[in-house]
Parts: structure tokens; C-alpha cells; sequence
């Protein structure tokens, strides 16, 4: 944002082709921002992901505050249920995590209403309740350390971990 | 903790005696602070030696320790020593009132103290310099080995005395040290006083441990810990050191806090993605449900007559404070302001439920009346959050996170206080990083 508004200053000096590059350069980000890792406030990103078997992602992620899933985050769980449903002898704990911009206690609620979402969603395909655990982190066991939007994004995340 | 310890003869030497005319008015901030000469207290030279304790120093040392809690208060200025005029025998006797009002004191604390067959005899005096009269005067014995709680107890009688409030400073803070990288924090039950000294860890470290509470007689503790990866609420008893979890709920409880009356756990149960606020009775066991709403309900605080709880609840859309009846019927939302609320912890006085404030990705700790009208913000900062009260209501102690790099770099969580006029905030000396406070009653009542 800065180097365009500092681009738009310079064209304010008569070049005109500095303020097209500059809008364009400008345009590039904001896309960037919504295709890339974040839609909206939903970490969509591939890093930290970890799989259960290939093809079949071990987290989801959540917007700020939010229990809700998203398309994507159903379809994932689609394909831990059906892993799970493939693997009758594999039980799970999902892990349910929020970001570190809350107070402790109310996180605490909301990772375990996270890890819930999930669980639910795989009981609804099929995986019997007595195979999923859920066990809420709260803010405490961030996987990205940073103070930062794209960090907290993918910190507010459950996780499918095998539990045998 | 000990009670052995705790066998603090008191007799008072004389009653006070005439009104003063030197007073600290605390409603305010601390833009006046009261001059005060700490005079070092008197070593009886008859004292025997007491096992590793520097007997010939502890005068010097407890007086030291008083100033130290008066600067802190931000009430006082303690003035330094190299200027005063009398020695402290002759001064406990009888101060030269106009040499020590010569160095713009205004009141003077003199001492004595003797150990004489393994215990220590203390005696103080608080002197109106302008009055030229003595205020106040107390003696008391003890064992030596708690030399620093004297220095407390001295001066929670002077602060008593001179802002007509209850002290503070003969108390204890519980809190969580944390060491390690961010993602694996490492975070152990830490016990110390309310000047940061006598730090002792009551767990280990092997499991996570969060929000300790003390007890009305600071006895016991209650927690929450993910020993074998099962995150209950526990009951700790500091002086045995026993253990139990508190109830025998299927799923996470957490966020516990006594009743003011120490019979009773309050704690929220988490299942099925609602959490909702339980009590449980320590003497009978018998588990009562306070809250059955569909939202998460937590962080429940008591009223000090127990007839009312504040908490936190998002049954709105959002996290916001609301106060009931302690038997959960009368839910009142009282948080209507910009942004959202949590943690609201009621005062020792009743008057104020103090908050954590979220608003526009800043955080605030702030006070308000109980019914949310008068919403005062004390301080702003990144992320702060966790207030617990001093047992006199005048002071907040909470805990600060830094803002991290990209990789976790430069994240710190410490301790802070701030008086409830929003001056005087000021970082608490812990040996490690820390959060969690919760600030214990005086320990000699």
C-alpha cells in the first residue's frame, strides 16, 4: 500500500505511465490477498497442513470467532470420513485451536466448539462418535508463532491426529 | 502458607490516639505523592545470631523493604536515607520533629527489633511530622525467618493508617511461568510474594497448567491442567501439596473460581461445542448447573455476598458481560459498549466488576459499576488481559503479551499492575514469563 501511495505522489509529478503501474501493482495485491492464502479471514493455504493419508488433509480452518465451516473445510472432512470409514480400527482426536487475539478462557470454549463442528460433520458421514475424541488447546499451542493476520489465520484450525 | 509461620503475636502498644492531620487521599491518582522517611529499624545489639540471617542488617533490610512497597503504591515518596538527621534509637524514641521536617518529610516510620531465644521482637512507630505527634504504634513477635512478612505487615499497618484503606502488601500472587518457544510453551503453577520475591513452583512443568485462583484463606488453589491430555479443573492444596480433580464431568471443565466463601467451585463445562457454568460443593460433592444456553458461557466471578455471578457469554453473537443471580435466573446483559468483553472479575468491595475489553484488534483492562454503567478504561496495549484484584479493590494486577516477529521472536508475557484511578501501572518483577495472576486476601487478618 505504501509503495503505491508513494508511486501515486511521484505521478503526481506528471507521469502518468508511474500512476498505471502503479494501480496495477495495486490491483495485483488485493487479488493476491483473496486467491491466496486468506479468503476472507479463512487461512487457504498449504502450509502447516499435514495429511492423515495421501489426499486426505488433517486440519481445517476457522474465521476469526467463528465454529462454522467452510466448502472447503467440508470437503476435507468428506475425505476423513472417508478414510475413517475405510479404516474401521483407527479412532481420532481433533484438536480444536484458536489465535491468540482472545481471552484464554472464552478461547478455550471455542477451540472445543471447533473441534465439535468437525466431529459433527464427520459423524453426519458416517464415523461412529465413540471413534472421535475432541480435545480443545485454546490460544495455547499455536503452530505459527508470528503476531500477524496470515499467522492467526492458520492457528484457528482443528486438527484430525490418529489416537491408536 | 505454613501456619507455623503464621503465629504473629499482636498487641497493640498504644491506640491511636488523636486524629492526624497528614492523610493520603487514594481516589486520586498519584499526583501528590506524601514525603516519607523510612528511618532503618534499630538492631538491639542483645540480639542473638539466628541461623544464615544477617541479624546486624535486618533493620536496614526491613526498611528497605517498606519503601520499596511505598514507592510502588505511587502514594509515597520515600525520601532517601543519606539525608536523615537522627539515628533510629534516638529517633524511636522521640524524633526531633523540626530536623526531619527541615528534609520536607512528612511522616517518619521508626523501628526496633530484638531476637532473643529464636524469636524476633519488632516494634514501630509512625510519626506526624507536621503534628509533631505519633499516630500509630505497633509491636508484635514472631519467628525471624519471617522477617520480610514484618516488613509487609509494618507496612500495611502504615498504609492503613494513612489512607484510611485496608493494605495490600501482606499478600501473595499466584501465577503461570512460562518458559519456551511460543508453540510449546512450557508453564508451571508459580507462587510468590506481592513483591515478586520467594518465587516457589508447585508443578513441574511435564503438563499444561491455567488460571490458578486462590481461596478466600489462601490455602488452596484452583486450576485447570491437561495432566494426560484430560484439560479438568483441580483442586491443589498448597500446604499439603495433594491433588484432586474437581468433579467427574465426560468432558473439559475450565475457568474456575471459589465462591467467596470457600465452599464452592465455580467453573464452566465444556460438551458437544456448548459450554455452560457449573458449581460444585467442595464438602457434599454435589454439582449444580447455572447456566443452560446454547452459547458459551464462561469465566463466572461471584459477587462478594454470592448472591450474584458476572460472566461471559457470546449468546449475543458475540463475547459480552452479563451478571445473574447465583442460582442462574435474572441473566442481565451488561456490556453494551464499542467492542467485545470477557473476564469480568467482581471487586472485593462489590462496587466494580473489573474487564478485559477487545476493540478494533487493541486490548483494555477497564472497571464499570456492576450494572456496566460507568465504564472506566484503565490501560490500553496490544494484548492484556486476566485481571485479578488487590484484596483492598484499589489495584489491578493482569498479565501483557508482546506483539511477535514472524517467527515468534520477541514475545514476552509478563506481569502488570495499575491502580483503579488508571495511574501508576507498572511491571511486577517475575523470574520468569508469566500470566494467570490472581492475587490472594492479606495473609494475617
Amino acid at each position: 500500500m505504501n509503495l503505491g501511495e508513494k508511486m501515486t505522489l511521484k505521478s503526481n509529478l506528471k507521469n502518468i505511465l508511474l500512476v498505471i503501474f502503479a494501480t496495477l501493482i495495486l490491483s495485483a495485491c488485493s487479488t493476491a490477498k483473496k486467491t491466496g492464502d486468506i479468503d476472507g479471514d479463512v487461512y487457504t493455504g498449504k502450509e502447516t497442513v499435514e495429511f492423515l493419508a495421501a489426499g486426505v488433509p488433517d486440519r481445517v480452518f476457522f474465521a476469526t470467532n467463528k465454529s462454522s465451516l467452510t466448502t472447503a473445510s467440508r470437503a476435507t472432512l468428506r475425505k476423513q470420513a472417508t478414510f475413517l470409514r475405510k479404516n474401521k480400527n483407527l479412532n481420532v482426536t481433533i484438536e480444536g485451536h484458536a489465535d491468540e487475539r482472545g481471552t484464554r478462557e472464552y478461547n478455550l470454549a471455542l477451540g472445543e466448539r471447533r473441534a465439535n463442528a468437525a466431529k459433527d460433520y464427520l459423524m453426519t458421514y458416517g464415523v461412529s462418535s465413540d471413534r472421535i475424541k475432541v480435545l480443545s488447546y485454546g490460544k495455547e499451542r499455536p503452530v505459527d508463532s508470528g503476531s500477524n493476520p496470515l499467522s492467526w489465520s492458520k492457528n484457528r484450525r482443528s486438527v484430525t491426529v490418529k489416537a491408536n | 502458607m505454613k501456619k507455623i509461620l503464621f503465629t504473629l503475636l499482636f498487641y497493640f502498644i498504644f491506640l491511636i490516639k488523636s486524629f492526624a492531620l497528614i492523610e493520603v487521599d487514594i481516589t486520586r491518582g498519584n499526583l501528590d505523592p506524601l514525603p516519607i522517611a523510612v528511618s532503618p529499624l534499630h538492631v538491639d545489639v542483645k540480639s542473638d545470631n539466628f541461623k544464615d540471617l544477617k541479624v546486624k542488617e535486618l533493620g536496614e533490610n526491613i526498611s528497605e523493604i517498606i519503601e520499596k512497597n511505598f514507592k510502588n503504591t505511587g502514594l509515597f515518596n520515600p525520601l532517601k536515607k543519606e539525608a536523615f538527621v537522627q539515628k533510629p534509637d534516638i529517633a524511636h524514641l522521640k524524633p526531633r520533629f523540626e530536623d526531619w521536617r527541615l528534609i520536607k518529610a512528612q511522616a517518619l516510620v521508626t523501628g526496633k527489633l530484638l531476637i532473643k531465644n529464636e524469636k524476633l521482637k519488632v516494634e514501630f512507630r509512625l510519626w506526624d511530622l507536621t503534628a509533631a505527634q505519633e499516630m500509630t504504634a505497633l509491636a508484635f513477635t514472631t519467628t525471624p525467618s519471617n522477617w520480610r512478612r514484618v516488613a509487609h505487615i509494618i507496612s500495611d499497618k502504615i498504609y492503613e493508617r494513612l489512607t484510611g484503606e485496608e493494605g495490600y502488601f501482606d499478600t501473595r500472587i499466584i501465577y503461570v511461568a512460562e518458559s519456551g518457544p511460543k508453540s510449546q510453551r512450557i508453564k508451571k503453577l508459580a507462587i510468590m510474594d506481592q513483591d515478586g520475591s520467594n518465587t516457589k513452583y508447585l508443578t513441574l512443568g511435564n503438563e499444561l497448567v491455567l488460571t490458578p485462583r486462590f481461596n478466600p484463606t489462601n490455602q488452596m488453589v484452583t486450576y485447570m491442567s491437561y495432566f494426560r491430555n484430560m484439560p479438568r479443573v483441580y483442586l491443589l492444596d498448597i500446604e499439603t501439596g495433594t491433588q484432586e480433580v474437581v468433579g467427574n464431568f465426560p468432558g473439559m471443565t475450565f475457568a474456575p473460581r471459589f465462591s467467596p466463601d470457600g465452599t464452592k467451585i465455580i467453573m464452566s463445562f465444556a460438551k458437544d461445542g456448548n459450554s455452560d457454568i457449573y458449581t460444585m460443593d467442595l464438602e457434599s460433592r454435589v454439582v449444580e448447573r447455572i447456566t443452560e444456553h446454547s452459547s458459551i458461557d464462561t469465566s463466572p466471578s461471584f459477587s462478594p455476598d454470592g448472591k450474584f455471578i458476572a460472566f461471559n457469554s457470546d449468546r449475543s453473537g458475540l463475547q459480552q458481560i452479563y451478571v445473574m443471580r447465583s442460582d442462574g435466573s435474572n441473566v442481565k446483559r451488561v456490556t453494551f459498549g464499542k467492542g467485545i468483553y470477557g473476564t469480568p472479575v467482581w471487586s472485593p468491595r462489590g462496587d466494580l466488576i473489573a474487564f478485559t475489553k477487545m476493540h478494533k484488534g487493541r486490548f483494555y483492562i477497564g472497571v464499570m459499576r456492576t450494572d456496566g454503567t460507568g465504564e472506566r478504561l484503565l490501560t490500553e496495549n496490544y494484548y492484556q488481559e486476566a485481571p485479578s484484584w488487590s484484596p483492598n479493590g484499589r489495584v489491578l494486577v493482569f498479565y501483557r503479551e508482546t506483539k511477535a516477529g514472524d517467527k515468534g521472536e520477541g514475545f514476552t508475557a509478563k506481569l502488570w499492575s495499575i491502580d483503579i484511578t488508571g495511574y501508576n501501572e507498572r511491571k511486577l518483577s517475575t523470574k520468569t514469563d508469566a500470566s494467570d495472576p490472581s492475587w490472594s486476601s492479606l495473609l494475617s487478618k
